[in-house]
């Protein structure tokens, strides 16, 4: 009997001071070199998207900000993280909009659902490139009812649509809930990290990482930084 | 004396030969021992027991071993990676079996096919590339050959093949179900690529890339004569899978969740007036119209009571 109370009080105590001593590892991300140029996209092949934007919107492989700034970094817990097996119920939405892919970069949990929704006046194909992950490729006609999917392995998808080729953007699959995309000035932050050894891991399309790693003792917010080496081609 | 000097010399020059080049030698093989890991062979294929099943044919991975090595390493590579030596000079590219991503299926998007589907491909090789009809196989041989390419990706331990998708019966062509066919890839905006006509000139048709990045042309209906062939087969229900199931690994996309059954026939029926060089029911009887198609009017009744299933792409237009 004493030993079960002590047994629980213990347990009692550990899951509070984890729920307690919850750290955050925040940051910026920035970049050195000189970043591609992004291209206005010509969408007069397509006047039901070209009307949806009053000046045309430009290609997003490189999203910077004020102060060398960089935006649209995947930042995840690679490794330390407490709950890598937990995926989340909710899903999470991938929006053709204007001939755009919104969010450009969509970060989701391996088997999390992932909706794909179409609210444009035409046609679009959605064709993700995976090479772990099985491809596959779907046309999704206006008012057609949201297409759903999932991925059960961790990997950076490259999306395209055919049919409007400049439609392009990412899918990030990680196994993972700890994430961030660097935003509003290459800002992230990855908080509820209880204490321990954590690996951080910056992802940049198409294939740039950087990783750091970060000790956790209590309630903190530890600062990591990332830079990037920008080419322009 | 004089006349030995020579000699000497003569004799002196093997040995400092010989000794230089045992010493090169020597290098030179140390230099090789060192680089072998990076320029070795790499490692045999390892045949795995992999099997197919086609009616009550069974073939076996073992059995194909020097059919493939003669047949197929050329274009598909030994390790059935897609870089056999022929391949720099192939346009569309072989297939890669180590993705296991393929073109003809009877199954969904992002499934396996069928032993079955893989089977008729190699019987009937794959029209405008360099993939030939490899109907000189025997049933046996193109049965193990299935199994062969299964050694290839991990996909085919883990995962069944999809299950082939439901075909309902072909209905009568008629001029209403071709008009309907055409509302259709107007609607579903099969033009982009293929164009009006069905002549492979859309607008997005030269923007095109398969998904190794290759450039890739859309399927031009109307050239080619009597007996043009679609790329994975020529009845009327082979081409209601290609647009069903898509043509994985290239831009064409699947169908299957926004095409009713019975509207694809439809279309099926409206891609054959494409092929202008065919004989054909479908072309029969839009030349005895004259070669007008009319616009499609919906005659279905409206359903009676709600709810009505206003997504249904049977609407007209």
């Amino acid at each position: 009997m004493r030993t079960k109370q002590i047994l629980l009080a213990l347990l009692t105590l550990f899951v509070c001071s984890s729920l307690m001593f919850a750290g955050t590892v925040s940051g910026k991300v920035t970049y050195t070199g000189t970043p591609a140029h992004q291209k206005p996209i010509d969408m007069s092949k397509e006047p039901s998207c070209a009307k949806q934007h009053a000046t045309p919107i430009t290609t997003e492989t490189v999203v910077t900000g004020p102060n060398n700034a960089l935006d649209n970094v995947v930042v995840y817990v690679s490794s330390g993280a407490p709950d890598d097996g937990q995926v989340p119920s909710q899903a999470v939405t991938f929006t053709q909009k204007g001939c755009q892919y919104l969010p450009h970069v969509l970060v989701m949990h391996t088997d999390q659902e992932l909706k794909i929704v179409n609210d444009d006046q035409t046609s679009h194909n959605i064709h993700p490139m995976p090479k772990v992950n099985q491809e596959w490729n779907k046309s999704q006609p206006p008012g057609t009812a949201p297409i759903s999917a999932k991925y059960d392995k961790p990997e950076f998808i490259s999306v395209k649509c055919n049919v409007h080729p400049w439609m392009h953007g990412e899918f990030a699959v990680l196994k993972t809930n700890h994430y961030d995309v660097s935003k509003d000035g290459g800002s992230f932050k990855l908080p509820n990290l209880p204490p321990g050894k954590y690996t951080i891991t910056a992802w940049h399309e198409p294939d740039a990482t950087q990783t750091a790693d970060v000790t956790i003792t209590g309630n903190e917010t530890k600062e990591v930084n990332f830079t990037f080496k920008l080419t322009p081609y | 004396m004089n006349s030995l000097k020579p000699m000497r010399f003569i004799g002196a020059i093997p040995f400092t030969v010989i000794v230089g080049l045992i010493f090169t030698t020597g290098l030179a093989a140390g230099a090789f021992a060192q680089e072998a890991p990076d320029v070795g062979p790499k490692p045999p294929v390892v045949i795995k027991p992999m099997e197919s099943h086609i009616g009550n044919i069974t073939g076996h991975a073992a059995a194909a071993k020097s059919d493939y090595r003669r047949y197929c390493a050329g274009c598909h590579g030994e390790y059935g990676d897609s870089n056999g030596e022929n391949a720099v000079w192939l346009d569309p590219k072989p297939r890669d079996f180590t993705i296991a991503t393929f073109k003809c299926r009877s199954t969904l998007t992002g499934t396996l096919p069928t032993d079955e589907d893989l089977f008729n491909t190699i019987a009937r090789g794959l029209t405008n590339s360099n993939m030939p009809v490899w109907n000189t196989f025997t049933k046996q041989q193109r049965a193990d050959l299935v199994a062969y390419i299964k050694i290839f990706s991990p996909r085919w331990e883990h995962e069944k093949a999809g299950t082939p998708i439901k075909i309902p019966a072909e209905p009568p062509v008629t001029m209403d179900s071709i008009a309907h066919g055409k509302a259709l890839f107007t609607k579903l905006e099969c033009w982009k690529c293929h164009g009006t006509h069905g002549e492979g000139d859309g607008p997005s048709a030269s923007t095109l890339t398969d998904s190794k990045d290759n450039p890739i042309r859309p399927y031009n209906f109307a050239a080619g004569k009597d007996d043009s062939r679609f790329k994975c087969g020529n009845t009327n229900q082979d081409i209601y899978k290609i647009f069903m199931t898509g043509v994985d690994g290239t831009p064409m996309p699947s169908f299957a969740d926004v095409i009713q059954p019975n509207d694809a026939w439809d279309l099926v029926h409206f891609l054959r007036t494409l092929q202008v060089n065919r004989h054909g029911k479908e072309n029969e009887i839009l030349s005895a119209a004259h070669g007008v198609i009319p616009p499609y009017v919906d005659k279905t009744p409206a359903p009676a009571a709600a709810p009505a299933d206003s997504k249904s792409p049977g609407g007209g237009q």
